[in-house]
């Protein structure tokens, strides 16, 4: 079975970047076209997921360890939180603050780029840390029922 | 007309054939089959950011299902059926199927909803949010306590996931 | 009308698994057909005929949109059903840890 491993790897090195960069498009053209922060979080949460499948958990690891995808998935909804009550300021809760351009811009619509950044953090790293903790489970249930 | 019929069919055959099956991984991939078939069915019904949400939620379930679950059992048959079960399963089908008919009647018909609220979204959602994307406008400016909503459940459900399968227990 | 009989039959299809079966994971994949009926509902309830997808293109609106308020709602329930997935197969995992089997039957006595 060497020969099928080695064609998944050679594929997964090419593709990886090209879901990942897919799934920030998704992300930050939300407010233009398709998309939105949850789409493109899950997308990069897959890119993950490809690399943990084909290299193993071990060198998943070293690129990010479970503390720092649990720290990642916090700061997105702290961000999420921090934009919502920075529109209290002379507004209301969520209120839509910043400038809006001209429609069609990359950088228009006020807060909505944001909070989409935001909810892609989180649901990007959420998914991969409860991906990782699900196949990491070990059921030996026979140790179990000889207590 | 006809696609969207033809389609249908093919998710409820798809069902049935979920729910019926013995071996596992066959029920896995038939719900894995019935969840492409809603992807194309919202295409059809103009719904293009939705299918994209949908295949990508589809996919992660699948391989959280099989990856997860499927490596694990034997395929176990059960003795004997429960006929009060069926039953009482039955009575209550047969009756919901009944009263929503008479509900679904009172509905505007398909293809010609009311839209009270969604002429000021569609009239005035671009010039007062500078979105063109009106679901993302919608999303995320008009309804945007819903997102935040949903992503605190997301987060509370990965924290639920976290505690579960705690790897020390207590001793 | 009868698209909506048809959402309404495949909700019952998941009550019906959710019900009868005795297999956890079978329960499972009965609260994913569910989930699958309300979200084709809601999508269902924001139809109109001859219309086009509710993104504005570079001259304005077109002349009939699809209604974008059930499409926002279906979106966010899509992702609280991946919550949902998520959190029952966990559980599902730890029992089948502490029994050594998915089925409910086996399932009587109260471990500590």
């Amino acid at each position: 079975m060497g020969g099928i491993r080695l064609i998944v790897k050679t594929i997964t090195r090419i593709t990886l970047g090209i879901i990942f960069l897919f799934g920030c498009y998704l992300t930050f053209a939300g407010h233009l076209t398709l998309g939105g922060g949850f789409a493109g979080g899950i997308i990069v949460a897959i890119s993950y997921i490809l690399f943990v499948l084909a290299y193993g958990e071990a060198a998943a690891a070293e690129k990010i360890s479970r503390f720092w995808a649990g720290v990642i998935m916090c700061l997105g909804l702290l961000l999420f939180i921090v934009i919502a009550l920075w529109g209290m300021w002379d507004g209301y809760f969520l209120g839509n603050f910043l400038p809006k351009g001209d429609p069609h811009d990359l950088l228009s619509a006020g807060t909505i780029p944001w909070l989409n950044l935001a909810v892609m953090l989180l649901t990007g790293a959420g998914l991969f840390l409860a991906f990782l903790l699900l196949i990491g489970f070990e059921v030996a249930p026979q140790e179990e029922r000889g207590t | 007309m006809l696609e969207l019929y033809a389609l249908l069919i093919f998710m409820l055959l798809g069902a049935l054939i979920a729910v019926e099956n013995h071996d596992l991984l066959s029920s896995v991939i038939a719900v894995g089959t019935v969840g492409f078939g809603l992807c194309i069915v919202f295409l059809y019904l103009g719904a293009p950011d939705l299918a994209l949400t949908q295949l990508v939620v589809e996919i992660l379930a699948l391989v959280i299902l099989i990856r997860s679950t499927v490596a694990l059992t034997v395929p176990e048959t059960y003795k004997g059926r429960e006929f009060l079960a069926y039953l009482m399963t039955g009575i209550f089908i047969l009756t919901l199927l009944f009263f929503s008919s008479r509900a679904l009647s009172s509905l505007p018909s398909f293809g010609a909803p009311l839209m009270k609220v969604s002429k000021e979204y569609i009239a005035l959602g671009t010039s007062r949010t500078g979105a063109p994307n009106l679901v993302a406008a919608i999303m995320f400016d008009y309804r945007a306590l819903d997102s935040l909503g949903a992503a605190a459940v997301l987060l509370v459900s990965i924290l639920g996931v976290i505690t579960i399968l705690r790897l020390k227990g207590r001793k | 009308m009868i698209v909506y009989l048809a959402c309404v039959l495949l909700l019952s299809i998941g009550i019906y698994c959710v019900a009868v079966k005795k297999n956890l994971i079978k329960m499972v994949i009965g609260i994913i057909i569910m989930e699958y009926a309300v979200n084709l509902f809601l999508v269902c309830l924001g139809y109109r005929t001859g219309g086009v997808d509710p993104i504005l293109g570079a001259n304005g609106p077109a002349a009939r949109l699809m209604d974008p308020l059930p499409q926002a709602m279906a979106l966010i329930a899509i992702i609280l059903g991946l919550a949902t997935t998520l959190l029952t197969v966990a559980l599902a995992l730890q029992i089948y840890k502490k029994y050594g089997t998915f089925d409910i039957t086996k399932m009587r006595e109260l471990k500590g």
